[in-house]
């Protein structure tokens, strides 16, 4: 009966004397641990009904041809009946490699992954300086730290409708530029400059959290670390390397992941920034959620087909990168 | 730290007297007063771009007509709080407020109430389905608004919960409950064992443990995982602005789009409306960012 604090028993399954059979078994595990799961029941049933089964439904409807022409509606009072038929992977193979899947699938993918990176490296990368800023003894650090973390304070829709406001061709940011006697982009109408815009918009956004992360990673490390190295002669370069970043690996490879997640997924920036007035702009998120809930007729089979190769990227990428940590001997910190 | 944006002056004096006896060269955490300098530097740069955007944001919301955002010299002369007012009473500011209020909370309570006791077993017992089950509760993190968005559209539609407070919540709860199992497990490992094996050995049963000394001792805990919940409810975008469809039943992040019209474009209404939704949220933010990261990371940063 006693399952709790038996943290250590989950890793040395197998090995034990002959099984008994099948029935004793479950009577067993029942015995043992009904407690643990009676208190995930509550959580298996809501994830069971409430993403489970639309997932599954979702998966179903990208087998068939269903738009919002031939899904089942109501009309006033009369009911219509769903009249989408059962088309196998066709969905899959037109995405992947109908005639338009460059423009339609592969560019955004392209554009995807590129946003991704671009995004996930300038938040790590300015995050972890400014952590190590504030991991100093300086006067007013407190201080910095609070206003630094006012782009995460603020709900992102309403930030992003304030960066709509600067973008605007003769908002304040055009204004400046010009000023300077620098060229003024369209930041909101010319691909190119749609996409530094999203960039520097979600990077502003992201930022705070990276930067709050491993500034508590940063504190973590045990400052007799630091000095026994700078006995040993370590220069401050010598030391971020050997001891700092050593030690920031399990917060980091953390938040990059939960930035990588959040990243890819990242809806409502390039949402609220564009609308619908920037085709190429669109991540693999947006452009399905176009496809699906943005144009007439709403093509709901491609838009969950869609739905469907994003979760299969996500689930794939992070299958690899948790076998990598492994391999290198790190674990995740969630 | 390659991008100094302050010209570090040649040093001054030496090291401030009367403090160290013997100079002998900053130590470890004492910086040399230009290289403070370039961290003041590179910080207040910083902090200027943090708070820009939003400063602007409060200054435009002043300037009363609906082109001012162009022109913002001209707001300097006439600033007025006729925006605000004008939100308060000829918008259905309040009714986004009630809607965004009834489906945050909503949210917030089914996501929390429902995953408390998942979190702690999680944390606590190890039972045949651990792993996968852990797996899918990462999966779950990962889902793509769109994977979810045309079935449970579907779904709500032949429920006729379209357009309904408790199908939003619904929606949300997919995503509120295996997040919060996931930052309750991380803060209920930071509880100490030794806490529930003295509760065992006072007799009591892994249930009563959890209620009676658990639950206690995680208040910080659960008040983060509920605050998360409700910060995610309250910014969603996506399915909020595809299943509401009456104006009066629009969370704040529809509504404000709403303002942006192809006909019309009151844009200093709406800098007005985005001024009053994001002071509240940012305040209670940061009365509790403290504990917010450590939610998150909590097995990292424990070293």
């Amino acid at each position: 009966m006693t399952v709790v604090i038996d943290r250590a028993t989950g890793k040395r399954r197998g090995g034990r004397a002959p099984r008994p059979g099948p029935l004793q078994r479950l009577k067993h595990a029942y015995r043992k641990y009904w407690y643990a799961y009676a208190m995930t029941a509550p959580v298996v049933v809501v994830l069971g009904v409430l993403v489970l089964y639309p997932l599954l439904r979702g998966i179903y409807l990208t087998f068939t041809d269903a738009t919002s022409l031939n899904s089942a509606r109501t009309i006033g009072v009369n009911h219509i009946d769903a009249t989408y038929e059962f088309i196998g992977l066709d969905n899959y193979a037109d995405i992947l490699w109908g005639p338009t899947a460059y423009d339609r699938f592969w560019s955004h993918f392209l554009w995807t992954i590129v946003w991704t990176a671009l995004c996930v490296l300038l938040h790590y990368v300015i995050g972890l300086g400014l952590a190590l800023l504030l991991n100093q003894k300086l006067k007013g650090r407190t201080f910095y730290r609070l206003i630094l973390v006012l782009p995460w304070a603020v709900p992102t829709f309403v930030t992003v409708f304030g960066w709509r406001f600067m973008l605007a061709d003769g908002g304040i940011i055009n204004s400046m530029l010009d000023a300077v006697h620098l060229p003024s982009p369209l930041w909101l109408e010319d691909t190119f400059w749609q996409r530094t815009a999203a960039i520097m918009v979600n990077t502003w956004c992201g930022v705070p959290f990276m930067m709050v992360s491993l500034l508590g990673g940063l504190q973590s490390i045990d400052p007799v670390l630091y000095e026994a190295a700078e006995m040993d002669g370590a220069n401050a370069w010598q030391r971020f390397r050997n001891v700092t970043l050593p030690g920031l690996q399990s917060v980091s490879s953390t938040v990059v992941l939960l930035g990588i997640i959040w990243t890819f997924n990242q809806f409502a920036i390039i949402f609220l920034l564009f609308g619908d007035t920037a085709p190429d702009a669109q991540i693999l998120v947006t452009w399905a959620y176009q496809l699906g809930f943005g144009q007439q007729p709403r093509d709901y089979a491609q838009s969950a087909a869609y739905g469907v190769l994003l979760l299969s990227i996500l689930i794939v990428f992070t299958s690899v990168y948790r076998r990598w940590l492994a391999r290198n001997e790190q674990q995740l910190a969630i | 730290m390659s991008t100094t944006t302050v010209k570090t002056p040649p040093p001054v004096d030496g090291p401030p007297a009367g403090t160290a006896p013997a100079a002998k060269g900053p130590r470890r955490g004492e910086r040399s007063r230009a290289g403070a300098l370039t961290s003041h530097g590179i910080l207040g740069v910083a902090s200027l771009i943090a708070l820009f955007p939003i400063a602007w944001l409060i200054y435009l919301s002043l300037g009363p007509d609906k082109d001012d955002y162009l022109h913002p010299g001209g707001i300097w002369g006439k600033m007025t709080f006729d925006n605000y007012t004008f939100v308060l009473q000829h918008t259905p500011f309040f009714d986004w407020l009630w809607s965004t209020l009834v489906v945050s909370l909503g949210t917030t309570v089914i996501g929390v109430l429902v995953a408390a006791t998942t979190g702690y077993a999680v944390s606590r017992m190890r039972f045949p389905g651990y792993r996968k089950f852990m797996w899918v509760l990462l999966v779950t993190q990962m889902f793509p608004v769109a994977v979810l968005m045309v079935p449970m559209y579907e779904i709500l539609s032949e429920l006729q919960l379209i357009d309904n407070y408790f199908g939003l919540i619904l929606v949300y709860c997919s995503t509120a409950v295996p997040y919060c199992a996931w930052l309750l497990k991380g803060y209920f490992d930071t509880i100490p064992f030794e806490i529930d094996e003295a509760g065992r050995v006072d007799g009591l049963s892994p249930f009563g443990t959890f209620a009676r000394l658990i639950l206690p001792l995680a208040k910080p805990g659960l008040a983060v995982a509920a605050f998360y919940s409700f910060i995610t409810a309250f910014g969603e975008v996506a399915f909020a602005s595809t299943f509401m469809l009456s104006d009066t039943k629009y969370t704040f992040a529809v509504g404000l789009q709403s303002f942006v019209s192809e006909h019309d474009a009151q844009r200093n209404l709406m800098a007005a409306t985005a001024v009053l939704v994001a002071i509240p949220v940012s305040a209670f933010f940061y009365l509790v960012q403290k504990n917010l990261v450590t939610g998150l990371t909590a097995g990292g940063t424990k070293g």
